[in-house]
């Protein structure tokens, strides 16, 4: 099957590691992989700040370029529950029928990175080794967007060698938010705080999540306070083998 | 005169004043906490919980797309059975029909069941206007009259305030407003609430005309329904001559049966008990027993404007009983008076720019901005409201009233600007490489893992820089890193 | 135009769209609200108890008994007309003021019906039970409940009851939890509530 890499904006301009760790796991899986590259943004900054005309030639942009192939993969809760449940309001200000179509067909086969290893390609332990002790924070779209559960921590179980610990209180949210981070910088920052002293209480080393813009915002007041923690995208922990570890290209 | 909400700033601004005060956010964690688990636990008893709030959700649903007919049923209702039923399009036309009745009684005080819809059209403030003195009675809503603060919370609207606190308001303030608290009145919870009953029942026995709300008014039968736990919407309920009752337009359901849902939905959202210590219901005047005289006020004020967006309407089935405040991330750290608005969390951000309607107050237009989308309020929502959907909405309502502003806002020439750049992937791959640039020329300091971070950007960077690090952006991009070498690597190309 | 027509009018403008009205499953009603095996009149007397009040069982010869016992000497008690029971101190409500309520020190009643899925008793203040304000002045209240009287759900207790009389549901004392979400029984209701359960 052909399965096309979201990358998202912030992904491709920031966090680099993360769709670079998605090509390389699924490839591992033996899954032939494509990077469509007139992707850009899905629009959801926008959408999510209320700026519904200006998302219009994103998510135009977006469904032409994943047009095509057997599934989308995208390594972000929050990209993937936009693709899924705002694109549609956004095709309906356009006024197009084509880009209504385009979401109705984009839609089904999108899928969050743990939603297609799980559901699409039926696997839980895809062959990796990451020795180190590890707490995840299951993003708020992840979980209330788009309802994947414990999908993400059945993958995280079967990791050779991985110390999984829980994280207290670890369902709410971190306190980004989008442009809320800066809107309401205070809110976000006391949130925030929050999420990093109970990462801090696990006595993790590496903070995981399946949103790289979450983790921008953990990982900044981690940073900041010397916590000594870093943070890895889900998919980099899953791609680390021991002949490659966390999954540096 | 009582404060008011009336001049307070935007929610950001509000939002960071009150971050600052360590005893309120301490009290907001400590409460917002034990009545999460407390739902939580009852919740959880309840097998088909998930159903019972989508068939509540089409009971009400179905109501509004007939309001017109079932305000009709219940008027008539209510007038077969001795009530004489008021209409008002605002707050001012509801406070002078309460005001009348009072006058008409040559009464001067009035005694008060807690209700949402009397302090939204600020019922207090215009009786005491008239020389009406009106004695809230609810333990919650006395801790705000007495200590002339504001509600911070739709339930429980001392919220905001500890025990010791509420120790302090009554020994400093119930002299003036009747019977003095014992003086040697500890901070007990038990005994504040024992001060709190014997300085209310002089008022109680006293009172002539009560005001009260109500949480359901159903239609074929007229008759009214509160939901209370004190006792002291019994008292006022049953022992005035004469009792007016407030009454939002959305509050109608068709018929009794349909109590058998929401009388399970809403105890357990509210207070997190299987089912609340009073509900009291009424059908008029019955003789012999309670009010004589009994009238209905049903009132608008903005409530048609929400039923007239169709994305927003179910706004309308809201029930009040507070679990999206209890579990709000932001609501728990700011409380409720940033909201400015008796109706605050998710909820007020939703419902306030619903029916006040958008683009011409700043504190209203900050509302759907105070949340992180994170949805935990949707999913407690009793009536399945889709409250971060809702919240959306409203952003892109404020954003529309304001295209046409002569002089945009930064934010919407950013969001212009990015859009553009983001528009194209040869545009969007220039500012990367520029980014990627700049970024090897910054030294930051290391991150875990090998990253380089910034500590400091100037304005406005610095909302994001004052409290966290970023980090700096990468030499190569994805895209880059794909032309280079992606697409070949491992494939054997 | 009047306030009545100009609201109506407004609401008719703003339902043009004339959305559709969506059908209500009430499938819910056929559904046990109770844990597995739970006997209905156990647990009612479980969960009246779970509210800090006092439940008695006993049978219907051993009544007059309980319920003397759960006045516990109270020397003037309130009863309604109808009530059926010899009570000690008994004081018959004959249009008694407010302030004259306020003097008495309890207040036997009978009930209509008992919930079991949420220990609620509800009172419709007809022969037994008396008009609203003697259940609420007192400060000890004591209800006779028969077992036979217990349903299961709200939704029976819904079904069962004449929406047209006043009714007071209650469960357990008066109580508030608006100092700290700290759950304190006993504000304006009665701040003892006794529930005897007769049992056969």
């Amino acid at each position: 099957m052909r399965v096309a890499v979201m990358a998202t904006c912030l992904g491709d301009a920031m966090f680099p590691e993360a769709p670079r760790a998605t090509v390389r796991l699924l490839r591992r899986l033996g899954v032939e992989v494509e990077v469509p590259e007139a992707q850009t943004c899905c629009g959801q900054p926008m959408v999510n700040t209320g700026y519904l005309d200006e998302a219009v030639p994103l998510v135009r942009r977006t469904v032409e370029a994943f047009e095509g192939f057997d599934a989308v993969v995208v390594p972000s809760g929050s990209c993937a529950g936009s693709v899924r449940h705002q694109h549609r309001l956004v095709a309906e200000r356009a006024g197009d029928p084509a880009v209504a179509d385009g979401v109705a067909r984009l839609v089904p086969r999108a899928h969050e990175l743990s939603e297609l290893l799980v559901d699409v390609l039926g696997v839980t332990d895809v062959g990796a080794s990451f020795p180190h002790r590890v707490t995840y924070h299951p993003t708020c779209h992840s979980l209330r967007m788009l309802r994947v559960g414990d999908r993400p921590l059945r993958l995280l179980r079967e990791v050779r060698g991985i110390d999984l610990v829980e994280l207290p209180r670890a369902d709410e949210c971190c306190g980004f938010g989008g442009t809320f981070a800066v809107k309401n910088a205070e809110v976000s920052v006391a949130m925030g705080a929050d999420k990093a002293r109970h990462v801090r209480e696990t006595g993790a080393e590496v903070l995981v999540a399946g949103d790289a813009s979450c983790l921008m915002h953990v990982g900044g007041l981690l940073s900041r306070q010397r916590a000594g923690v870093r943070t890895m995208h889900l998919a980099e922990v899953l791609a680390s083998t021991a002949d490659d570890p966390a999954g540096r290209a | 005169m009582g404060r008011t909400f009336v001049g307070m700033p935007p929610f950001p601004t509000a939002a960071r004043t009150a971050l600052a005060d360590t005893r309120l956010r301490h009290n907001l964690a400590h409460a917002t906490g034990t009545i999460r688990a407390k739902r939580a636990t009852v919740v959880a008893e309840v097998e088909d919980w998930e159903d019972l709030r989508g068939q509540a959700a089409a009971v009400k649903d179905a109501t509004l797309a007939r309001l017109d007919e079932h305000l009709l049923t219940l008027e008539a209702s209510l007038t077969a059975r001795g009530a004489t039923v008021h209409w008002a399009r605002d707050a001012a036309e509801a406070c002078a029909v309460v005001a009348e009745v009072a006058r008409t009684h040559g009464v001067d005080e009035v005694v008060k069941v807690k209700s949402m819809a009397t302090q939204e059209i600020g019922l207090n403030d215009a009786l005491a206007a008239q020389g009406i003195a009106a004695w809230e009675t609810d333990l919650a809503e006395l801790i705000v009259q007495l200590g002339d603060d504001l509600p911070s919370h739709i339930l429980v609207p001392a919220i905001h305030r500890g025990r010791a606190e509420v120790r302090d308001i009554f020994r400093t303030r119930m002299a003036a407003a009747g019977r003095p608290a014992p003086t040697d009145l500890t901070d007990d919870p038990a005994e504040l609430a024992g001060a709190a009953r014997l300085h209310l029942r002089e008022k109680f026995l006293r009172a002539r005309m009560a005001v009260s709300g109500a949480n359901f008014a159903v239609a074929e039968t007229g008759t009214l329904v509160v939901v209370e736990s004190e006792g002291n919407g019994r008292m006022c309920l049953t022992l005035p001559e004469v009792l007016v009752s407030v009454v939002g337009l959305e509050k109608v359901v068709p018929t009794f049966a349909d109590l058998d849902l929401f009388l399970r939905l809403l105890p357990r959202s509210s207070t997190g008990e299987r089912m609340n210590p009073y509900t009291s219901t009424w059908s008029g005047v019955t003789p012999g027993d309670g009010p004589q005289e009994v009238h209905v006020v049903l009132l608008d004020n903005g409530r048609t404007r929400a039923l007239a967006d169709p994305v927003g309407r179910p706004t309308l089935r809201c029930i009040r009983c507070s679990a999206c405040l209890n579990v709000c991330p932001v609501y728990e750290r700011v409380g409720g008076h940033a909201y400015g608005s008796v109706y605050p969390g998710p909820i007020g951000a939703v419902l306030n720019p619903m029916l006040r309607g958008v683009g011409t107050d700043p504190v209203t237009d900050s509302l759907p901005y105070a949340s992180t989308l994170c949805g935990a309020c949707g999913d407690v929502c009793p009536v399945a409201i889709d409250l971060p959907g809702l919240l959306v909405h409203e952003r892109i309502r404020v954003v529309d009233a304001h295209r046409a502003d002569p002089r945009p806002k930064p934010e919407a020439l950013a969001m212009r600007a990015a859009a553009w750049a983001l528009g194209d992937a040869r545009r969007m791959s220039l500012a990367e490489r520029a980014s990627g640039l700049a970024g090897r020329a910054w030294r930051g300091r290391g991150m875990p893992g090998g990253r380089r971070a910034l500590s400091w950007l100037p304005f406005p960077g610095s909302r994001w820089t004052g409290a966290r690090d970023l980090p700096v952006p990468p030499a190569e991009s994805f895209r880059a890193w794909w032309r280079r070498t992606g697409r070949d690597e491992g494939t054997g190309r | 135009m009047s306030a009545r027509d100009d609201v109506l009018a407004a609401i008719r403008a703003a339902l043009a769209d004339r959305p559709d009205a969506p059908e209500v499953d009430r499938a819910y009603r056929t559904r046990d609200p109770l844990p597995p095996g739970a006997d209905v009149v156990d647990l009612f007397a479980e969960r009246v108890a779970d509210y800090r009040a006092t439940v008695t069982r006993c049978t219907a010869p051993e009544l007059e008994t309980a319920v003397a016992a759960a006045l516990d000497g109270a020397p003037r008690v309130l009863v309604p007309d109808g009530l059926d029971l010899e009570v000690p101190g008994a004081v018959v409500d004959a249009d008694l003021s407010a302030t004259d309520l306020d003097a008495l020190d309890a207040v036997v009643t009978r009930a209509t019906l008992g919930i079991a899925e949420t220990g609620t008793i509800v009172l419709t203040h007809g022969p037994g039970e008396g008009r609203r304000a003697l259940t609420l002045v007192p400060d000890v209240h004591v209800c006779v409940v028969r077992a036979d009287q217990v349903v299961p759900g709200v939704v029976d207790a819904v079904a069962a009851l004449d929406p047209v009389r006043p009714q007071t549901w209650v469960s357990g004392p008066s109580a508030t939890s608006d100092i700290e979400l700290d759950r304190v029984e006993g504000v304006h209701g009665p701040r003892r509530l006794h529930v005897v359960l007769v049992d056969g």
